[in-house]
């Protein structure tokens, strides 16, 4: 497989000295979903707007299917399509219109240009707000006209930064279903999100950015199964007033009717619940502390900024 | 990009530009027509009278060129300036940076717009004028000529305004404080030969001054300026202010961090 993006190297140094980029090194394969994670500041935005020609590198090397944007920025700018993490249209231009001048810088003629509009407009929801200003639309419609702009000329590598931030459950799925279907489809995918579960859901390869450096850079599968553990809420049948000392589960109480257990790899839910019921404990129901990336996000991010402290 | 493809997103730009200040026509291109009409009749009319032919025309035609050229500054310049610092202040500047549009087409589409703006200005101003002033025309080829060379000198003028520009005050300091007095001083109501000797050789350190005089040469077939050297130092800025323009966009002056 050839690679979609390939990055070396690279720093950043903004204007007030402030060093973004401590040189960092990505890859991404072509055909890839790829999820771009990392706290605020950690220099996501920076490193997406470098390679789409919005910020100037300092150092280092970048290459958009196999073009090295040094040597001809142009061809390749014409695979990427950006939807910026802020609101970057005229607000004062009509959605087909912001879509249709898009396109024109690209060099796409009108008549092509307003064809994929619509069809893309359809897609993603839009079509009754072709003629508003893009200031009368939703936050969230105002994120999909971004998506639907940075498709105008049917890039391959197509780099979302927080695409669903503020975006409504019902929308955010149906957005997922259609970042999905375009993956299928044969675009590589960049995606940046603090919804682990979102990353989770769509991505094959995830990175984690922590104050410039790169710290992860996995498959999710190999990453997940990493996990050193994973904590549990059970919610029990009858209110307990004495926790028993059950060991290995690192079992706490959190309210009488509320427990909450870390499971390390080496025991399963089945031992749990043998122990459980040896102690007459019912459960009632059971669910994820939190998302499991999320976790994992938080110990790699955690270990990575202890590591630095000390 | 091939050269179809920059043709389209020159083309894109330019009508991008051109329905910009088409739309707010009332802000854009109705007030130089009622400043005009103002000069026309406190100038031209009212005090015009006392002073007499000049040159051999009433004062009122005299100063006829003078005004539609300065319309046609001060237009072209405010349309860019103003186009791309708000392109820049809402961040829309950045669609056409991730795009793969070579910067002279950025730059040409932009002066484009500032040129429409001129032409569409020149025409509303020139219709009022003649409905107070005598129409004369000496040289068709030498107004229009003048009137391009003059509007794509002061959009590339804009341009480079609006990029070093980062608050509205920076858009309007050059107008206010630089481009209005050059242009009344650079003859558009007098002749040089009305000057003091030492103030002639002042204004001729004016660039304004020899296209303003061009431009009179057009219409009335009078000028102060031998005609050569106007064109000569008005393309000559048109050189250099369009290479600082496009070397500060290669170098994402104020727009790429
Ligand atoms: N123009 C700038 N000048 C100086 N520093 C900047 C500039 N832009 C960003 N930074 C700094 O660079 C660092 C990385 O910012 P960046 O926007 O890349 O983070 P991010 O990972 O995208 O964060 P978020 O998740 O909040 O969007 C931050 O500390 C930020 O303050
Ligand atoms: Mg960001």
């Amino acid at each position: 497989m050839s690679k979609a993006l390939d990055i070396r190297g690279l720093r950043k140094v903004y204007g007030n000295g402030f060093e973004a980029l401590h040189g960092i090194d990505l890859t991404v394969e072509e055909g890839d979903f790829f999820g771009l994670l990392g706290p605020n500041g950690a220099g996501k935005s920076t490193a997406i707007g470098i390679v789409c020609s919005l910020v100037r590198k300092t150092a280092g090397q970048v290459r958009v299917f196999g073009i090295d944007i040094d040597r001809d920025f142009s061809s390749a700018k014409s695979h990427i399509g950006l939807v910026p993490q802020e609101f970057n249209f005229h607000v004062f231009e009509p959605v087909i219109e912001i879509l249709i001048n898009q396109a024109g810088y690209y060099g796409i003629p009108r008549r092509i240009a307003s064809e994929r509009a619509e069809r893309n407009l359809h897609q993603l929801g839009l079509w009754d707000k072709r003629n508003s200003i893009a200031r009368n639309l939703s936050g969230g419609m105002k994120r999909r006209l971004m998506i639907a702009r940075a498709l105008t000329h049917e890039p391959r590598l197509l780099i979302l930064d927080e695409p669903t931030a503020g975006v409504d459950i019902e929308i955010r799925r149906s957005m997922w279903q259609f970042m999905r279907e375009r993956n299928r489809a044969g675009t590589t995918i960049i995606l940046t999100t603090h919804y682990l579960e979102e990353a989770e859901a769509l991505c094959d390869t995830i990175a984690i950015i922590n104050d410039g450096r790169v710290i992860e850079h996995a498959d999710k599968k190999t990453l997940l199964t990493r996990m050193p553990r994973e904590t549990f809420i059970l919610d029990l049948r009858r209110p307990l007033t004495q926790l028993p000392a059950i060991p290995d589960f690192g079992l706490r109480q959190i309210d009488p009717l509320t427990l909450e257990v870390d499971l390390t790899r080496h025991c399963t839910l089945n031992d749990l619940f043998q122990a459980l019921s040896r102690h007459g404990i019912e459960v009632l129901s059971l669910r994820n502390e939190s998302n499991r990336l999320e976790q994992l996000f938080m110990e790699i991010v955690g270990n990575d900024d202890r590591e630095r402290q000390a | 990009m091939r050269w179809r493809q920059q043709w389209i997103a020159f083309e894109t730009l330019v009508i991008k530009e051109f329905l910009r200040f088409i739309r707010i026509w009332v802000q854009t291109v109705l007030p130089p027509v009622v400043t005009t009409a103002l000069y026309f009749i406190i100038f031209g009319n009212l005090i015009g009278r006392q002073i007499g032919p000049m040159e051999g025309f009433s004062y009122m035609d005299y100063i006829v060129p003078g005004l539609i050229l300065m319309a046609v500054i001060t237009n072209s310049y405010a349309n860019v300036v103003s186009s791309f610092f708000s392109a820049k202040l809402q961040h829309y500047v950045e669609e056409m940076l991730v795009a793969p549009i070579p910067n002279y087409v950025i730059l040409a589409g932009f002066v484009a717009g500032g040129v429409a703006r001129g032409l569409t200005v020149c025409a509303a101003v020139s219709t009022t004028a003649f409905l107070f002033a005598s129409f004369h025309l000496h040289s068709l080829a030498t107004v229009l000529s003048m009137i391009l060379l003059t509007s794509i000198l002061f959009s590339l003028a804009g341009f480079i305004n609006g990029v070093y520009a980062r608050t509205f005050d920076d858009i309007s300091i050059v107008p206010t404080f630089v481009l209005t007095p050059l242009t009344y001083l650079g003859g558009v109501f007098y002749s040089l030969d009305m000057l003091p000797a030492f103030w002639q050789k002042l204004s001729l350190a004016n660039p304004i001054l020899y296209m303003i005089n061009a431009f009179r040469y057009g219409i009335l077939g009078i000028t102060d300026i031998p005609l050569a050297l106007s064109y000569g130092i008005v393309i000559g800025f048109i050189l250099v202010l369009g290479a600082l323009a496009l070397r500060l966009l290669d170098r994402g002056y104020g727009i790429r961090h």
